[in-house]
């Protein structure tokens, strides 16, 4: 080891800080992120990762770690360093990704992004500097500032029963499943340093590897932040803050882990699995010759949900866009179709759907009473009204509208099930409004109905409903 | 002729295939979730990311990392998730990284419901979060276009290095029509200029948004500035719709301008001289279309699902030379073609509301 040459892993010079100094870092003396940044630069230089790597800084006094490490930066907003670090390693697996936080942003602001990297196990690293302090922002009160201690915001001390508690993070996450390692270390004495500087390159090991999270909480200085001179903020940090968080390896399963056991990838775009791919979605309902339509329906299918109210819309549509028709279909959606009344609005039209909501339907088919009580006044002066007697006992107006009333759900158990009622529907609409030829209908059934073993039944149910129509003319 | 008659959520995510997007980060909202589900079930079987986020806020800092990295990336939520992404969209567009992202408007303010409105316009093409920024907007209306246009979002934003977003609504997610499947995009985007890809190529690149001298951040500022500017002069897409010879021109956008392409057909037939002009691109907005429509029209007439917002965009591109007129409902409510055509005749007449 060189000890006196600055490693590769920092830049020759850092050309990004600005005003004359460019061989130093802007860290107060006594401040622990020169140490770490040190210990990173020299472990990623000395194992050979710095060429793929990228360090993420967070917001806080490390908000500016680019200037210093010779790879691939990211700067992310306050708190977010672990979700950026998340995309980061999931966009290129084989990048060695490095998230620096300090207490404010990873144990304040950015809980939620902490915990669920951890969660997950991403296989990165989480370099955790906890000087108790917010030291940017000017000395105020940090998640982890310890009981009595004064900050700007905390003036007279930190009181349990004002504040809370210092937060352990290395405690909280050991208690996941899903990370490697977690380990505090502490930027105090040689026998500290040591220790942290194998914590260091223990967790890139881990990643480089494959194994998954690792998480080094690093208790660290503040000297400004703390009001005290460095050799009295070691020493405090040493007799005072390791009393408040012991160190220690709080989880280590990089022994019993398998290298490679983290194994996501991100392939690179080829157009040519993507067209492979989205060929797969398309219709399958086959290509048909246009077939004409004389009028345009402006249909609403209503009824309780489970009645297949949306499936008998979707038929429809599926029928008229194979006929080569202009089809919208929309739903009533959301918590009123769990269970509740369901309805959908659907157009098979000769020309541009203009608004997809059918206010003024031609066709309403009501599978409930209260459908009809809702929507039979909405139906236009002569429109088609299809009512499922079975289950409906009202009746719409016969001089205004042109009633259709079939007993489709006791058609359907004939059938064999009530749950084909709207196919038997279908079946009557078809007839009604002589918007399409049966074989067509019945075609197109054949090749959307998915499960082949209900092909049939549905076949009979259209007929049923169909002929129901056709023998009351 | 590859079709599939789909929903709109489901065409947004087969646009973004398409489009080559490889990173889908999301976090579930109603009436945005099947863009979700449809990304969960297409991203890794194609070898690309989907990760449902632990927030909003984590999903859209997910994608800065992805677009720091020259990947396509995206994600989708509806109102007040749209609200929480402000933060990272700002940093997006600080750090001069293209994604696209979606809003399927509902209705606000707060909680709201999930019925469509289209409140949002003003955090959407203003700048919802801090800073001198904007953001490329795509308001689609059809299922159709909830596909193409978000494969042209993520054109421009990588054409623009910014943010590129689809402001749709419920009504435009939630239906179904038929979408010709697109031919995905033949590959041709370098960014190993500006990403930081974890290669020892890209190395000495950097993703940030934090400009610490004054005179630099303002050299930055007016940089992006002069970016938009060029947008608004090259990228500004509008349809017109019977306007030529109308004497009031209807200017909506996204689901509204369906119901008034039906209430235009509606008025034409009764002989009432309505056209409509309908923004596609809401930023930049269509000013100069509005500006050269003032020479025929007598009137304008705004159309929206809010209690007016992008009237005032009409209005700043009309300068006083016409009536600007607003007519909307919110909260989920929306207009039928009859009440627009009584709008219309209002209008027309010169009639008091």
């Amino acid at each position: 080891m060189k000890t006196y040459e600055k490693s590769a892993g920092f830049f020759p010079s850092f050309e990004r800080k600005s005003g004359p100094a460019k061989d130093a870092t802007h860290y107060c003396p006594g401040c622990g992120h020169g140490n770490v940044h040190k210990m990173i630069a020299e472990a990623l230089e000395d194992m050979g990762l710095i060429g793929r790597s990228v360090f993420v800084s967070p917001v806080g006094c490390s908000v500016f770690g680019y200037y210093y490490f010779n790879c691939g930066n990211f700067q992310a907003a306050h708190g977010r360093a672990p979700a950026v670090a998340t995309a980061v390693k999931r966009t290129n697996p084989d990048s060695i990704v490095i998230s620096y936080q300090g207490d404010g942003d990873l144990a304040a602001i950015g809980t939620a992004e902490t915990i669920h990297a951890a969660n997950r196990g991403e296989n990165i690293c989480v370099f955790f500097v906890n000087n108790a302090i917010y030291g940017m922002t000017g000395g105020q009160m940090a998640p982890t500032t310890m009981l009595g201690q004064r900050s700007t915001t905390t003036p007279q001390g930190r009181i349990e029963t004002l504040h809370g508690n210092p937060i352990r993070m290395a405690e909280m996450l050991a208690t996941l499943p899903a990370p490697t390692y977690i380990e505090r270390v502490a930027i105090g004495d040689s026998k500290h340093i040591m220790k942290a500087r194998k914590a260091i390159r223990k967790a890139l090991k881990i990643q480089a590897e494959g194994k998954g999270y690792s998480f080094v909480e690093i208790v660290s200085a503040c000297p400004t932040g703390w009001k005290m001179d460095p050799v009295h903020a070691r020493d405090w940090l040493i007799e005072d803050m390791l009393k408040v968080f012991p160190l220690g390896v709080y989880k280590d399963e990089s022994e019993s882990r398998d290298e490679g056991s983290w194994n996501r990838r991100c392939d690179p775009y080829e157009p040519a699995r993507v067209n492979e791919y989205l060929d797969r979605l398309k219709s399958t309902l086959g290509e048909s010759a246009p077939v004409a339509l004389e009028h345009d329906l402006h249909c609403k299918f209503a009824g309780f949900g489970g009645q297949g109210i949306l499936t008998l819309g979707l038929l429809l549509s599926q029928i008229g866009m194979r006929a080569g028709q202009h089809v919208s279909w929309f739903p009533a959606y959301g918590p009123e179709m769990r269970g509740g009344t369901a309805n959908c609005s659907v157009n098979v039209c000769r020309g541009r759907i203009g608004t997809p909501l059918v206010d003024k339907p031609n066709v309403l088919v009501v599978m409930n009473q209260p459908s009809l009580d809702a929507f039979a006044g909405e139906v236009v002066d002569g429109g088609t009204i299809i009512v499922d007697t079975t289950i409906v006992e009202g009746r719409p107006d016969a001089k205004r509208l042109r009633p259709v009333l079939i007993p489709a759900t006791g058609i359907a158990d004939e059938v064999g099930t009530a749950k084909i009622a709207n196919v038997v529907v279908l079946g009557a609409l078809v007839a009604a409004t002589g918007c399409f030829p049966r074989e067509f209908c019945e075609d197109t059934l054949r090749a959307a109905i998915k499960k082949r073993s209900l092909v049939d039944m549905n076949i009979d149910a259209f007929g049923r409903g169909y002929e129901f129509v056709k023998n009351a003319r | 002729m590859a079709r599939q008659f789909m929903k709109g959520n489901d065409a947004i995510v087969v646009g973004a295939l398409a489009a080559g997007c490889r990173a889908y980060y999301g976090y579930p909202i109603t009436p945005a979730s099947e863009i979700a589900h449809a990304a969960a079930l297409h991203f890794p079987a194609l070898g690309g990311v989907f990760i449902q986020a632990e927030s909003e806020v984590a999903a859209m800092n997910m994608v800065y990392g992805s677009a720091g990295m020259g990947v396509r990336t995206m994600t989708a939520s509806s109102s007040p998730g749209f609200s929480l992404k402000q933060e990272g969209l700002s940093y997006c567009a600080g750090a001069e990284l293209p994604c696209v992202v979606v809003n399927i408007v509902r209705g606000g303010p707060g909680l709201g419901n999930i019925a469509p409105e289209q409140a949002d316009y003003f955090q959407i093409t203003k700048g919802g979060g801090h800073g001198n920024y904007r953001l490329i907007t795509l308001a689609p209306n059809g299922a159709q276009e909830m596909c193409d246009l978000t494969m042209l979002a993520f054109d421009l934003a990588d054409k623009y290095r910014n943010p590129a977003c689809i402001m749709a609504d419920g009504i435009t997610g939630q239906m179904m029509e038929v979408v010709e499947i697109p031919t995905a995009k033949a590959a041709r985007w370098d960014h190993s200029s500006w990403a930081v890809t974890g290669t020892p190529d890209t190395a000495g690149n950097l993703v940030s948004s934090i400009t610490l001298e004054p005179e630099k951040l303002e050299e930055h500022n007016l940089k992006l500035d002069a970016k938009y500017k060029r947008i608004e002069a090259d990228e500004v897409l509008f349809e017109k719709y019977k306007v030529d010879d109308a004497d009031l021109v209807v200017v909506a956008y996204g689901v509204v301008s369906r119901i008034v392409y039906s209430a235009v057909d509606q008025a034409r037939a009764e002989g009432l001289k309505v056209g409509l002009l309908r923004p596609i691109t809401v930023w930049p907005f269509p000013t100069q279309a509005i500006i050269d429509l003032c020479g025929t029209a007598k009137a304008f007439l705004a159309v929206e699902l809010s209690t007016g917002q992008m009237v005032e965009d009409v209005r700043l591109a009309v300068e006083g030379r016409r009536p600007v007129h607003f007519y909307g409902r919110c909260g989920g409510m929306v207009p039928g073609g009859d009440e627009l055509l009584a709008e219309f005749r209002r209008v027309m007449s010169g009639g008091a509301r």
